[in-house]
């Protein structure tokens, strides 16, 4: 796999020293956003408006208990309450896919589900795609080829590309595929419908869709 | 977002007796639609039963060949099933052609059936609905309506269901199978199972307060070629302006028989029995499915904007059944 991650040459490292750091890998450190930016405020135990439960979730391999307002998104415990400030909040209706994250493996939209519904998940975000100071092939072929203008959107295409590869490498079919019975391959179309729910507003696309093929055989 | 208290009974019977229990409560599966407009406050449940833990999740094979579908099973888990792959191609094309990948993900089976319009005027909350506030009347009609319907309207109400999944399972014949809070269980047609807006379009289904969905049965795949045809705004990840399900068995040039199902034309998939009766026993080719056609849009109302709906859902029939006689 370490191999694999040095396909494109680009390291943490080289990253980090780029101004590309905010868009593959999400932030510098979780740490870091957490420390920069201050929690939510503490919800008033005096409020017998506000309904709160536990909710235990494992973001990036690490358990994480949180007490939490019933109303708080994935996304939101993810940002505002453990400082994973990768995942973009975009449009919070799951048109955009910029909060895509990996639930149990699955990339869904953060945005469009409470932290509630996934008590005791596995939750992978883009800060926990690298491997130490291996970039994630799919975050070095993004780099590689430049698949990004303004950033915004990349943690969510990014995320959404690795789910989305091992959605084809289980066989799903795609409503493009012309056999739905065969093993589907993954041509520029299959990619470009399978990834129609991650919208660029700087239109990246073809750099998008270059990044994902190089990265196709390594993630 | 109002606030709300929250549950996750893990028995059919428990969620059944919750929802019951609590008459300004819902469930949520995947939410993909549900959180949308609580956001928006235009749902603002009291209370939420999660009922991702009840064990409804499976694909099963009948013993009379047909499936039975879990209420909890992905949109993307059957779409990629090998029994819809092989044997129901109509259904794994329309779940397919919704939604996105992350959305499909989540979305389950009942939750697609039971998902609300994307009417503009029923999420925008200063606007008059009758669907959001019965009484306070119908925006749409006069209004921005180029995406709404123009078969089974009323002067209350003129939305679309937004599904497709439905509209393949209605020219599948599918039966919703569901339990109440006393633990009776009964079995609905899913042609039975919405209703038309008429006086009251706040009702959509004929489902009983405390009834869940526990799964969706079809029958043995019927002859015949099976086709799913989406016309829309952009190439994918867009609501219908027309579906077309087709299924259609012809022999010797002769269609033997037909079914059809419309998406985007109505407030619950539409399935035209007129345009069915048309083509039966009729020789494949352009009178018979311009006669079609004519059949299905008879009645027909458009509101302005959405006119070309009309026009536009006969030419993609014809489309359709031109590719599904091909070989014929």
């Amino acid at each position: 796999m370490s191999a694999d991650h040095e396909c494109c040459g680009v390291t943490r490292r080289r990253v980090l020293e780029g101004g590309a750091a905010l868009a593959v890998l999400g932030s510098v450190r979780p740490g870091l956003a957490a420390e920069a930016m201050p929690q939510a405020p503490p919800i008033s135990p005096t409020d017998p408006g506000i309904s709160t439960m536990d909710v235990h979730l494992t973001v990036n391999g690490t358990a994480q208990s949180l007490s939490l307002d019933t109303r708080t998104t994935l996304l939101d415990a993810l940002r505002e309450h453990l400082g994973f400030t990768g995942t973009k909040k975009g449009c919070d209706h799951g048109q955009c896919g910029a909060c895509t994250v990996l639930v149990e493996g699955r990339r869904i939209n953060a945005c469009l589900t409470l932290a509630a519904m996934h008590d005791g998940d596995h939750i992978t975000t883009i800060e926990g795609l690298a491997t130490g100071e291996q970039l994630h092939p799919m975050q070095a072929a993004f780099v590689h080829h430049d698949g990004y203008q303004c950033g915004y959107c990349t943690p969510g295409q990014i995320m959404s590309a690795v789910g989305m590869l091992d959605e084809a490498k289980r066989g799903f079919p795609s409503v493009v595929t012309a056999d739905l019975k065969a093993h589907p391959e993954l041509d520029d179309h299959e990619v470009r419908e399978r990834m129609s729910g991650n919208i660029c507003r700087c239109s990246a696309y073809p750099n998008i869709v270059a990044a994902i093929q190089d990265a196709k055989g390594a993630a | 977002m109002k606030t709300f208290t929250y549950e996750r009974p893990t028995t059919v019977a428990a969620a059944a007796q919750a929802l019951a229990a609590k008459p300004d409560s819902k469930f949520i599966a995947g939410g993909t639609n549900l959180l949308d407009l609580m956001k928006l406050e235009v749902e603002t449940p009291a209370h939420l039963i999660d009922v991702n833990k009840l064990p409804l999740d499976a694909v099963e094979d009948t013993p009379d060949g047909g499936l039975r579908i879990g209420a909890l099973v992905r949109n993307s888990d059957l779409a990629a099933d090998p029994r819809v792959r092989k044997s129901y191609g109509v259904l794994g094309r329309a779940l397919l052609a919704g939604a996105s990948g992350q959305l499909r993900n989540k979305a389950t089976t009942a939750g697609n059936l039971l998902q609300r319009t994307r009417c503009y005027y029923f999420y925008d909350v200063t606007q008059p609905c009758n669907k959001r506030e019965p009484g306070s009347g119908c925006s749409a009609i006069g209004g921005f309506n180029r995406v709404l319907a123009v078969l089974g309207t009323s002067d209350h109400c003129i939305t679309t269901h937004p599904s497709d999944m439905a509209v393949a399972m209605q020219v599948l014949d599918a039966k919703v199978e569901t339990t109440a809070a006393d633990g009776a269980t009964r079995t609905i047609p899913l042609a039975e199972f919405y209703r038309l807006p008429e006086a009251t379009p706040q009702l959509e289904t004929n489902l009983k307060t405390g009834e869940i969905i526990t799964a969706v049965t079809l029958p043995p795949p019927p002859p015949g070629v099976q086709i799913y045809r989406k016309v829309r705004d952009r190439a994918s990840y867009a609501f219908a302006l027309v579906s077309v399900a087709a299924i259609v068995d012809t022999a010797d040039g002769q269609v033997r028989s037909a079914r059809l199902a419309f998406g985007g034309l109505a407030p619950k998939p539409w399935r035209s029995a007129s345009a069915e009766a048309a083509l039966t026993n009729q020789k494949a080719g352009a009178p018979a499915f311009a006669g079609a056609g004519e059949a299905l849009v008879q009645g027909a109302k458009g509101s302005g904007h959405n006119d070309f709906k009309i026009p536009l859902v006969q030419r993609t029939l014809s489309a359709v059944l031109t590719q599904a006689t091909l070989n014929a």
